[in-house]
């Protein structure tokens, strides 16, 4: 299975990365064996197996609605590389 | 050419969860910035994110009440975005297995009941505060990031301005019965978003749409659809095709504006949550949270027709909030004259909220206070005019109904021998009523009676004073 080079522009966008053309050459060889490697899941026979909607067989995992302590604004903070009047700070956005 | 106006509406509310929807952090509003976050809410890596039973518990009751399938089984899923209001850079939300799939919602629209399709309802957390007060950048409060959601989706069956605005109401007072959300517009718990069209009239095909989000107001939403279809017709009358956009509502200057495309759709991505499990609901679950549901309004405005006698205009009027018919129940059990509760709360209450700018959250006095104002008439301490008079004072927070009569020495006269002793003076000094009078003008006494109020400062039993009036009047005829 192969990817094109568009492909690969469009999903590096998507996830907000730029390559040159040397690497989307090499992004749509490698991700394209990647995509092979998975296809080969396609060769399972699985005519009597139940199609599944999650990883885990597990369900109705919650908690209770009970408030529990809440960092303070400083720790909140801690990590990030710009702030300003309690609040994190980046670069200015369209409303 | 005639045109119709085709509206589909989603409706964001947040639940009444005290904690957010996969962290324990509180969601209280109003707090100061970033004060109520966590690793979990604030998307560090590694965590693990576990769903609060109340969301499910709200949704399931909301998607009830708007009368719509409950799945036995649904799912969360990630809606990948870049924006910095959202630290994950996904919404963990519900793609293709939502909670609840197709209710109705039966709205009057002129007298008429039309059904709105709900397409489905599913929960999702709310994303945080862009603050753009900074001059060099953009700040964001993560508080109301995983705030819980629930999105309704509707049918296009909405046509037109009103009928959004009716839906909406609609919608609210119910989300507002329930208990699930406390629906506060001015604190951004209830959001719509609308996609507005025009067709020409009869026509089956939909038009192209725009997006208007976040309106929210009802107010904002009726003016919003009503400018934007108009533009829209405009175009189309023009020869032009409109644009499948989203566009920015401006509520200040009252119009529309193209928000700036985007250079790509929207591409969200959506897979799975792997960090949730599913949430699996039985049909015995399902009928027990049935059986806990209030009742709604259309249900109470029939009970209170039938076991209070109430006019159907003022069983709707009283049964449109959670809060009227609340105080207007507890008010018809302390004292039984239903239709004159039901006047108090249709008329002078509403007028006065709005001259003070409350509402029925923050009525300054009790049902009890307005029982007692009911009792003072019936019992004819005061005249139905004087009680005008105390509510104001009750709004004034003056004290309890009696005390403000008492205070203002408002109560009729009840001692029929002074009350005599003004009336023959009155008399006295109008020879020419009398004269009328007895000519065959009966119009004389009511001329009479207005300066026996004006003399009591309104304090006299207007039924008292009216028969005394025809005493002292023959009486002096006679002579
Ligand atoms: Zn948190």
């Amino acid at each position: 299975m192969s990817i094109s080079n568009e492909e690969v522009t469009y999903v590096s966008k998507l996830a907000r990365l730029r390559f040159n053309e040397e690497e989307t050459n090499k992004m749509a060889e490698e991700l394209g064996s990647v995509l092979d490697y998975v296809a080969t899941l396609n060769e399972v026979d699985t005519k009597d197996i139940q199609p599944t909607e999650h990883i885990l067989p597990v369900s109705n995992v919650f908690r209770d609605d009970v408030v529990g302590t809440p960092l303070s604004n400083d720790v909140a903070l801690s990590n990030a590389p710009d702030q300003e009047n309690g609040c994190f700070k980046v670069p200015r956005v369209l409303d | 050419m005639e045109y119709e106006v085709v509206v589909g509406m989603e409706i964001h509310a947040e639940l009444l969860t005290k904690t957010k929807i996969f962290c324990s952090c509180p969601t209280k509003f109003g707090d100061p910035e970033n004060t109520h976050t966590c690793p979990i809410c604030l998307g560090m890596p590694g965590v693990l994110p576990v769903l609060n039973k109340s969301v499910v518990k709200y949704a399931v009751r909301a998607g009830l009440a708007l009368n719509c399938k409950i799945a036995n089984f649904s799912k969360m899923d990630r809606k990948n975005y870049f924006y910095p209001d959202l630290p994950k850079a996904y919404q963990t939300s519900q793609y293709d297995r939502p909670l609840c799939l197709g209710g109705t919602v039966n709205i009057n629209v002129n007298g008429k009941t039309k059904p709105i399709g709900i397409t489905r309802i599913h929960i999702e957390e709310d994303a945080g505060k862009l603050l753009h007060e900074s001059s060099d950048g953009t700040l964001v409060d993560v508080n109301r990031c995983g705030v819980p959601l629930i999105e309704i989706v509707s049918e296009p069956d909405i046509r037109g301005p009103e009928e959004a605005r009716i839906f909406a109401e609609k919608v609210r007072n119910t989300l507002e019965y329930t208990g699930v959300s406390d629906c506060k517009m001015e604190e951004g718990s209830i959001r719509f978003d609308v996609n507005v069209s025009v067709r020409e009239k009869g026509s089956k095909e939909l038009g192209t749409r725009t997006e208007m989000k976040n309106l929210n107001s009802f107010r904002a939403l009726e003016r919003a659809i009503k400018y934007e279809s108009k533009r829209q017709i405009i175009e189309l009358k023009k020869g032009h095709s409109i644009v499948q956009e989203t566009r920015k509502w401006d509520d200040v200057k009252g119009i529309s504006s193209a928000m700036r495309s985007k250079e790509d759709a929207q591409d969200y991505r959506y897979f799975p949550e792997p960090d949730l499990v599913p949430i699996v609901i039985s049909d015995d679950e399902i009928k027990k949270a049935k059986d806990q549901l209030p009742e709604m309004p259309e249900a109470k405005k029939e009970r209170y027709m039938a076991e209070y006698n109430l006019p159907e205009y003022d069983a709707n009027l009283i049964t449109s909030t959670k809060e009227t018919a609340r105080f207007f129940e507890s008010t018809v059990n302390l004292c039984n004259h239903p239709k004159q509760v039901a006047n108090w709360l249709m008329v002078d209450i509403p007028a006065h909220l709005k001259e003070k700018d409350l509402t029925m959250d923050t009525i300054p006095f009790s049902p009890e206070d307005l029982a007692e104002l009911i009792n003072l008439i019936q019992d004819g301490t005061i005249s139905g005019k004087i009680a005008k008079s105390v509510m104001e004072k009750m709004f004034d927070e003056e004290g309890s109904p009696k005390e403000i009569v008492e205070k203002h020495n408002w109560a009729q006269m009840q001692d029929t021998g002074e009350l005599k002793s003004i009336i023959e003076k009155i008399v006295q000094d109008n020879p020419k009523s009398v004269s009328d009078i007895a000519a065959g003008n009966k119009k004389a006494y009511g001329f009479l009676t207005g300066q026996v109020m004006k003399a009591t400062k309104g304090k006299a039993n207007p039924q008292l004073a009216n028969k005394i009036i025809r005493e002292v009047v023959s009486k002096k005829i006679d002579e």
